[in-house]
């Protein structure tokens, strides 16, 4: 197995019943890689996430994830991955430090180590005067960024993000993809899901999921040359409607 | 009146669509009134009593053969004296001691009245309660027959306070109850609900942006509960007419015009819950701890009213399902007319209209 | 004029979530909110919309005014809030025909104007609104909003959470109905949207940053914007960040977008400067603003 591939699938397939929902889909990433996983709602792109975070097992096929399989191993999965949604995040009743020893606790961070992460999240996101504070009076993109942070508490190889910038102001979401690219930068491989296509212009690689099937896969300009057109969005669209 | 219908139509969709409050809605008088029925009865069956005659005379021993005979009680023992009553009690032979004074006969015969001591077994309060209950009736019983023959009226002390119930049938009493509560809660919380619901959805915002006046959605949305409430009142009296064997005494006709102003009172209180709830849940909690408890606990449905501490007697005054547990109860058990629940059945008008006028102002044009 | 807002402010508790924001919308105009969540964009709906009183201000919509006139305003304009808000326990169809009865008319009587919009949902007729995709629900929204012939047509947030398939179809459909001179307010999130529009209005924090059309709020980014590219994203921007004649620097899809704060700037200086920063394959290249740079620009 090649070590600086922290995910490989092969012919993964989910059925429900006789209708496939996830049909033989096949893709790498590798360490550190910013990996964008597209498709319309209804492609099969959340089926497919849910088996490679361990929650929902495969009809057939192969998955590696973070160099466990996803089969026998899909407890050790769980605490190698950070996972953060747009949907679910942090508990609005709960202080931003009280939210942090939590997320920390659940992944089994000893106390001292709490603390000192805590600390140092609270610092670089420049938190100090509203640690205190519930999470539910932060505005959004506070949110967010914190969220992010909080996936990434107990050091993942692998972080799944789920249409993570989606209304979040312009110069918020740029400072959230900073973040994203410093992750990536010390090593830590970050799995995007979403059908916003300038999200997926900030991946290294991105996958489209069209009907359970992945259709095209590549940098976002090496797609855009072949479809021959400026944005992602027109090269989801062509995909879209075949 | 065509957006009326138009709405009403809607309404009626959102209920048969839900199998499970649909259920929950006709499944629930079903199950309450069987459940009240057959299961937790007070009905009591051959309890051991102990007899502690002082007079031993014709009369004290024509009570105690019909007491005997009843399917009731046994009697288990008799007793010499007062201090044995204690000890009887403390063996736990028995569940209730009957104690004639002496002289039974003499004084009924020469006052008109006599006395007999009647002491239960209270560790148990509900069945002493009970016990004490039957064997009043018992008496009251005893005491007709001795009057019809003559015209001088005996008094056997303490006389019943169950007359209007004498085949001693513990439904009886809980029919007019478990109606109360179900068309409370049907009415009051199915509306609170649905239109809260509307609000949780957003919908509301859209039929706030439309021609549609405040009042149209109002009656739109209890308008099907109204018909619901009703069909479940019949349900239940068809229940107790054909499974319990439940003698209405009283008009049909006024039970029913009864019932519906309490459903309008009930419907008028779950709109009012609805405009201070923004959410579901809220509207089922303020439904469920506002009206539900003191339905069951403060109307006198199971807690006799007389028997609760003045400030509890007072506060009762103001629940609805009081007035109407009354009225029920003195059509269904007393078979009295309107002339006999005029003042209850103004008291319930006027809450009515009260609690309808406070939410048709506090129910928003807009969003707050 | 269709709409005109003047001076609109509105507080909640301690957050001020408008304040005091104008501007007018002709008739026939497809006239676009742009902003993040939290900017103020749904509160401005719900007082256009009669469901909230401003707190200063005055607006009328369709001629009337939001306060005083609140009824007629109700008879005609159709709106279609963030969160979808139809009866999922209803079907496409009973859904319409309720929403037709509500506003005393029938689907049959402004078939025409939903006939586009309609026949794409048609065929499902009978499933109820939960049990439909994202796409096909917003499709019916617009058909349910429409029903009456509104004047004007508020749609707040109509494209959050959808595909770029439905998306693009959603425009199409604006586009269109545009055409039959229905005025239309819409809002959105996405910067991208806002070249679909004839005018906008950005929005941001309760205040309106800018007003113009799309293509004049663009042209009128006061710096020139060179796309950069190199090996590795992370240590581009750092450098970028640390470089002392920087004025904004926003990572861009595969691309940073960089302005300099020099008016001779040459961009062979800032390649010189990264490779000193042993960056390999830098790309330096002009290219134009974007709403999103005048955006950031703006609320900087």
């Amino acid at each position: 197995m090649n070590t600086n591939k922290v995910i490989q699938v092969e012919g993964l397939t989910k059925m429900f019943g006789d209708f496939a929902a996830v049909n033989a889909i096949t893709f790498d990433v590798e360490k550190g890689e910013i990996f964008g996983f597209l498709g319309a709602n209804g492609a099969g792109k959340t089926t497919a996430m849910k088996m490679l975070i361990g929650i929902s097992n495969p009809t057939s096929g192969k998955a590696n994830v973070a160099g466990f399989d996803v089969f026998k191993n899909a407890e050790a999965i769980k605490k190698s991955i950070g996972y953060m949604s747009q949907k679910f995040a942090l508990y609005d009743d709960l202080t931003v430090k009280e939210n942090i020893s939590f997320f920390g606790g659940i992944y089994g961070l000893s106390r001292k180590r709490i603390k000192k992460k805590s600390e140092i999240l609270i610092e670089e996101l420049g938190l100090e005067d509203v640690a205190n504070k519930l999470v539910g009076s932060l505005p959004l993109g506070w949110k967010q960024k914190l969220s992010f942070s909080v996936s990434l508490l107990h050091d993942p190889k692998i972080v799944f993000l789920d249409e993570p910038t989606g209304g979040v102001d312009p110069i918020t979401r740029r400072q959230f993809w900073e973040m994203i690219y410093k992750a990536a930068h010390q090593g830590t491989t970050v799995f995007v899901t979403t059908h916003y296509m300038d999200e997926a212009e900030y991946c290294d690689r991105v996958s489209i999921m069209v009907n359970g099937k992945i259709e095209a896969l590549d940098t976002p300009k090496k797609l855009k040359e072949q479809f021959k057109v400026d944005h992602m969005n027109d090269v989801f669209l062509k995909l879209a409607r075949g | 009146m065509k957006r009326f219908i138009g709405f009403i139509k809607k309404e009626f969709y959102h209920i048969f669509r839900d199998r499970r409050s649909l259920f929950i809605l006709f499944g629930m008088p079903i199950a309450q009134i069987m459940l009240f029925g057959f299961a937790i009865t007070n009905e009591i069956n051959n309890v051991d009593i102990a007899i502690l005659d002082h007079s031993k005379d014709a009369t004290t021993e024509a009570i105690i053969n019909k007491i005997s005979n009843s399917k009731y009680f046994s009697v288990k023992q008799f007793l010499d004296q007062e201090s044995d009553i204690e000890a009887v009690f403390k063996k736990g032979k028995v569940k209730a001691v009957l104690n004639f004074e002496n002289d039974f006969s003499k004084n009924l015969i020469k006052d008109h009245n006599a006395k007999i001591q009647i002491l239960t077994d209270a560790t148990d309060p509900n069945t002493a309660n009970s016990i004490s209950n039957y064997i009043n009736a018992i008496l009251s019983q005893y005491q007709k027959e001795l009057n019809k023959d003559s015209n001088v009226a005996y008094q056997v002390i303490p006389q019943s306070r169950m007359v209007y119930n004498p085949e001693l049938k513990s439904v009886y009493m809980f029919v007019p109850g478990v109606m109360t509560v179900i068309l409370m809660l049907v009415s009051a919380m199915m509306t609170s609900i649905s239109i809260t619901r509307e609000k949780e959805l957003g919908t509301m915002e859209i039929l706030l942006v439309s021609p549609l006046k405040p009042i149209q959605v109002i009656i739109g949305k209890v308008f099907p509960y109204i018909f619901l409430s009703i069909i479940n009142a019949i349900v239940i009296v068809l229940l107790s007419i054909f499974i319990f064997k439940m003698p209405i005494q009283g008009s049909l006709v006024l039970l029913a015009l009864e019932s519906v102003l309490f459903i309008i009172t009930a419907l008028a209180l779950g709109i009012l819950i609805s405009t201070v709830s923004a959410t579901q849940q809220t509207a089922m909690m303020i439904s469920l701890m506002g009206l539900m408890l003191p339905v069951i606990l403060l109307s006198g449905f199971i807690f006799p009213i007389s028997s609760m501490p003045l400030p509890l007697q007072v506060i009762s005054n103001i629940i609805p399902a009081k007035w109407f547990n009354i009225i029920i109860k003195a059509i269904m058990l007393k078979g009295v007319g309107i002339q006999y629940i005029w003042k209850e059945t103004l008291i319930l008008i006027g809450m009515s209209l009260f609690f309808i006028a406070v939410s048709v102002k506090k129910y928003k044009i807009r969003l707050e | 004029m269709s709409i005109i807002v003047s001076n609109i402010s509105k507080s909640f508790k301690k957050v001020k979530a408008l304040q005091n924001i104008s501007f007018d919308v002709n008739e026939g105009e497809l006239f676009g909110l742009i902003g993040p969540d939290g900017a103020g964009k749904t509160t401005l709906f719900r007082v256009l919309t009669t469901l909230l009183i401003a707190n200063e201000g005055a607006a009328t919509v369709a001629g009337f005014d939001v306060l005083t006139e609140y009824k007629k305003i109700r008879d005609n304009v159709g709106y279609m809030p963030g969160k979808f808000s139809l009866y999922q326990d209803l079907t496409i169809e009973e859904n319409l025909d309720f929403f037709a009865t509500i506003f005393g008319t029938t689907i049959e009587e402004n078939y025409d104007l939903i006939k586009d919009i309609y026949v794409q949902i048609a065929p499902f007729k009978d499933r109820r609104a939960g049990e439909l995709s994202g796409g096909m629900k917003q499709k019916l929204a617009l058909c349910c909003a429409l029903i009456h012939k509104p004047k004007v047509l508020f749609l707040d947030e109509p494209t959050t959470g959808v595909d770029p398939v439905s998306r693009k179809e959603f425009w199409d459909m604006l586009k269109r109905l545009q055409q039959k001179g229905i005025t239309i307010l819409v809002s959105t999130p996405y910067m991208d949207e806002a070249a679909l529009c004839d005018r906008i209005a950005l929005i941001q924090d309760g205040k309106i940053l800018e007003i113009d059309t799309p293509e004049a709020i663009v042209k009128h980014y006061p710096k020139q914007i060179y796309n950069v590219r190199a090996n590795n994203m992370y240590q581009l921007i750092n450098s970028l960040n640390d470089y002392k004649y920087n004025h904004s620097v926003y990572p861009f899809g595969e691309f940073v977008h960089y302005s300099d704060s020099r008016i001779d700037f040459n961009p062979e200086e800032l390649k010189t400067y990264l490779e000193s920063k042993k960056l390999l394959n830098i790309e330096i290249e002009k290219t134009q603003a974007t709403i999103e740079d005048t955006f950031m620009e703006l609320a900087k």
